[in-house]
């Protein structure tokens, strides 16, 4: 049977070139940057390399590039980094209830440490509101850390808004790019965000490595304490091959980014509309067009994720879901959830996320296989999407999910 | 992560629908949890002659339902009533431990029934 893979959003797959150059700097070209000799510069400049094409994927210069193992290292890094840097000044903190668990468990841990975190909520399209975050702003506030692009649902944040209201105030500002660095066109000259989070993973790159962008003069301190690396900022022996790995891919992100938004966003748009004509009583989570150009998420009124998944991969199809039972936690999505859709809609939401390699023929054969799979689900189910509303506000008694 | 055999009753469940005049009905869970469970049963001189369930749900929950179904259909009321959930999933070849909400809800759906079925008999021979 053939695979389809659409779950993008997920991981990737390494791009091939991005594989053969890293495998080089495993194997002839293992110097360590910091080593004098001709094996140390040949990494070194390799390392330079790398610095550039991240830096010229965001608009940015290299000198504000720090490299990370990942997404999850950078928001810890930029986001405490900015915190301990600036505690003097005051110790509130401004995100969203929608960010990745990177930010949102970083927040809750900053919280124990005794800073002040308000977490904002969003409307229905798992959008920020720009006066309800100039209303939670306080003398106290050092930092705003909203992502670009939610991993979900795809919704793309007002950012140059909330970095225009944050500089207003004179507070740094902080994205999470993660689902959009090498995936949509972004550029921090034209929105000049304080500090922003990348991963390779997320655009042909490899996993563990990732980087920071810092703007020149941003006030931000070290998490990890050990040699001089990236300038006193992450301490460390570089992650050299998978530093080269990040370069490339994303050099190659850049260089084919108009074709690979315009191509995905097409075939997004055709599943879209697709399972609207095909699926009654679907409801679409996140925001109608501003959203990722790879992200689909629908919620299947009387059907739960996981069965759905699971139904899906049995034809090949790997998806993924905000049910609580495909998430592996007891409670479904965070995301869902804070933008209004009661638990049981939460359980039933499927997320396809589109990358370069997807054909118009895997989205049709999605079309092909995904309406009988619902009926039969919606057939055995025992809730028929109306009958259990009046009893919305109770959990069932034997169950652990309170 | 799921046995082949969970997965055969997931993918095929056994006795899925509704029994129109049915002598007991049960039902546990609750959508905002992400499980639901009906069971229907159809009882003749205190066997089960016929069950049948819908549910909502993962998985587990749809393959447990189906192997509550397969074990209680032909037994004695008594019997029947002696099916834990433990005996649902050692059926299955064993669930994994973070399914524990939902895999512990099939044996508590029958009893659901068979509690239904009885009190409705009781009242029957009071009139
Ligand atoms: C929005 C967002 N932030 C952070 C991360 C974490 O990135 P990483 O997997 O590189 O640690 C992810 C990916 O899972 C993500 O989608
Ligand atoms: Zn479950």
């Amino acid at each position: 049977m053939n695979r389809i893979y659409f779950d993008h959003a997920a991981t990737t797959q390494v791009d091939q070139a991005v594989a053969d150059l890293m495998f080089e700097y495993m194997t002839d070209k293992f110097g360590n940057p910091s080593s004098i000799h001709g094996f140390g510069r040949e990494a070194f400049s390799a390392v330079d390399k790398a610095r550039q094409q991240v830096a010229d994927l965001i608009g940015a210069t290299p000198e504000e590039i720090y490299f990370t193992s990942g997404g999850t290292e950078g928001d810890n890094l930029a986001i405490k980094g900015i915190a301990y840097a600036n505690k003097n000044k005051g110790k509130h903190i401004i995100t969203t209830s929608i960010e990745h668990h990177a930010v949102l468990h970083t927040c809750q841990q900053l919280e124990q440490e005794g800073f002040e975190v308000t977490y904002l909520p969003v409307n229905d399209e798992a959008v920020v509101d720009i006066e309800v975050l100039r209303q939670a702003i306080t003398p106290g506030t050092i930092l705003i850390s909203i992502m670009y692009a939610n991993n979900e649902v795809g919704s793309i944040q007002p950012i140059e808004d909330i970095v225009r209201l944050g500089h207003e105030y004179g507070i740094d500002v902080h994205t999470d790019a993660v689902q959009v660095a090498g995936n949509y066109p972004i550029n921090v000259t034209d929105c000049p965000v304080d500090a922003l989070t990348l991963s390779g993973h997320k655009f042909y790159g490899p996993k563990g490595i990732g980087a920071i962008y810092v703007r020149k003069g941003t006030r931000i301190l070290a998490i990890q304490q050990g040699g001089g690396q990236e300038k006193n900022l992450r301490a460390g022996t570089e992650n050299v091959p998978g530093i080269v790995g990040l370069g490339l891919a994303a050099e190659v992100a850049q260089r084919e980014m108009v074709d690979r938004v315009e191509q995905i966003s097409n075939l997004r748009d055709q599943l879209i509309r697709g399972i609207m004509k095909s699926i009654p009583d679907t409801k679409i989570n996140g925001h109608a067009s501003n959203r990722l150009p790879g992200n689909v998420n629908f919620s299947f009124i009387g059907v739960e994720g996981e069965s759905l998944l699971l139904n899906l991969d049995m034809k090949g199809i790997a998806a993924s879901s905000g049910s609580a039972c495909s998430s592996g936690s007891l409670s479904p999505s965070h995301v869902l959830l804070a933008m209004g859709l009661p638990h049981e809609v939460a359980h039933g939401s499927l997320r396809i996320t589109l990358g370069r390699h997807n054909t118009e023929q895997e989205v049709n054969y999605l079309l092909e296989v995904l309406p009988p799979i619902i009926e039969r689900l919606r057939s055995m189910s025992a809730w028929d999407g109306q009958s259990y509303s009046k009893k919305q506000e109770d959990y069932c008694s034997n169950c652990q999910l309170k | 992560m799921y046995t082949e055999k969970v997965m055969d009753h997931f993918m095929n469940p056994r006795n899925v629908g509704e029994i129109v005049q049915a002598d007991g009905i049960g039902e546990v869970g609750n959508a905002k949890c992400g499980d639901i469970m009906r069971i229907y049963l159809k009882v003749d001189n205190d066997i089960i002659t016929d069950i049948k369930f819908k549910t909502f749900g993962c998985g587990a929950a749809i393959a447990t339902s189906s192997m509550v179904t397969d074990l209680a259909k032909g037994k004695s009321v008594k019997e029947a009533e002696q099916i834990t959930n433990k005996m649902v999933a050692e059926a299955l070849g064993g669930l994994p431990p973070i399914k524990m909400h939902c895999s512990n809800l099939a044996a508590d759906a029958l009893r659901e029934a068979i509690n239904d079925y009885q009190s409705k008999k009781e009242s029957e021979q009071d009139e």
